[in-house]
């Protein structure tokens, strides 16, 4: 007679996450949110500067093949105080590219806790909860609340005069070859 | 036999802020805890100051003392721990007191028409005729009920 195995129970979930600095303060992001992780002067080459008025947390945009990345700034887009970023982390599935102060490390979280109802404005936006880690309070960013669609929109819009520039560029560069 | 005069009467919870004192409702707090560590991250509801840890849960922290007697409290001796309600659902939140708190037996009037919507009544007390709080009026939270943007446990792994 073959004896049932024993019921194990479930593991826990867990969730990979990176833990970066901006002005100092600690966020976690899924590491499987993250495309890619580059030093700004590696991006420096291929960043255009735009002007977005109203929205001073988006200076540049990073061309990727047919599309544009808008590199927000982190410390801005939070309202801490400004820091020279250093690292862009390319957000999977979005057009943003965050400009960060430095990665702390990767880790694991175990729980991610809704943020409270209590928190009723623009954060409920920029976070997918809280988590605590080593008797520390981290929230988690959203990558998706890092450009809302009205400030999406207000990019595509600045963009449009740079792309109409360029196009009429190159046919003037075709017609003079 | 229950006497008469017991009928209407209800247990709260006796809070002070500054130099005045409050009521809450004794079934709308779960604990006093002491003071500890503040957690402090960006977002833009100005009446949260916080958050604390607290039974590995992850609490709000509300100074009501801004609301009630005009000035944030500084020495704060306690964190009440109160349930606030969302709609159908509640959660916690950690209220500052600056002094000992008392449970008591009162009978509660009802609020007037002209009193503040933070006032759910008033009770006697000690001589004293005190507000009882309505936690839901005074503390943040959505105009309307809203569900939760996502369960307390972790949500699925990846997004």
């Amino acid at each position: 007679m073959q004896l049932k195995a024993p019921s194990k129970t479930p593991p826990a979930r867990t969730e990979q996450i990176i833990l970066f600095r901006v002005s100092g303060q600690l966020f976690a992001v899924s590491s499987g949110s993250v495309q890619e992780v580059r030093s700004v002067d590696t991006l420096a080459g291929s960043a255009t500067e735009i002007v977005a008025p109203g929205l001073k947390k988006v200076r540049h945009i990073v061309r990727r093949g047919d599309r544009s990345l808008f590199v927000v700034n982190g410390a801005m887009h939070f309202g801490l105080p400004l820091t020279p970023g250093l690292l862009v982390f390319v957000l999977r599935g979005t057009r943003t590219a965050l400009l960060i102060d430095g990665i702390e490390k990767m880790t694991t979280m175990t729980r991610l806790q809704a943020l409270s109802q209590a928190f009723c404005s623009e954060e409920r936006n920029w976070y997918r909860g809280l988590t605590a880690l080593d008797q520390n309070v981290v929230p988690v960013v959203k990558p998706e609340g890092f450009l809302t669609n009205d400030e999406m929109a207000m990019l595509e819009q600045s963009l449009i005069p740079a792309e109409v520039e360029e196009s009429a560029e190159n046919q003037l560069a075709g017609r003079h070859s | 036999m229950m006497a008469r005069a017991d009928l209407g009467s209800q247990s709260f919870v006796l809070l002070r802020l500054g130099d005045r004192r409050f009521a809450v409702l004794a079934s709308q707090i779960a604990e006093l805890v002491a003071p500890s560590r503040i957690f402090r991250f960006p977002h833009k509801t100005s009446s949260v100051e916080g958050v604390i840890l607290r039974r590995g849960r992850i609490i709000p922290v509300v100074d009501l003392a801004g609301k009630l007697v005009g000035k944030n409290v500084l020495n704060r001796r306690f964190y009440l721990i109160a349930l606030r309600n969302y709609g159908e659902k509640s959660e916690w939140l950690a209220l500052p007191v600056t002094g000992e708190c008392e449970l008591i037996a009162a009978e509660m009037s009802p609020a007037g028409e002209s009193d503040s919507a933070h006032v759910a009544g008033w009770i006697s007390y000690d001589g004293d005729v005190i507000e009882v709080l309505n936690i839901d009026a005074l503390t943040p939270g959505p105009s309307s009920a809203q569900p939760l943007a996502a369960p307390l446990e972790l949500q699925e792994a990846m997004p």
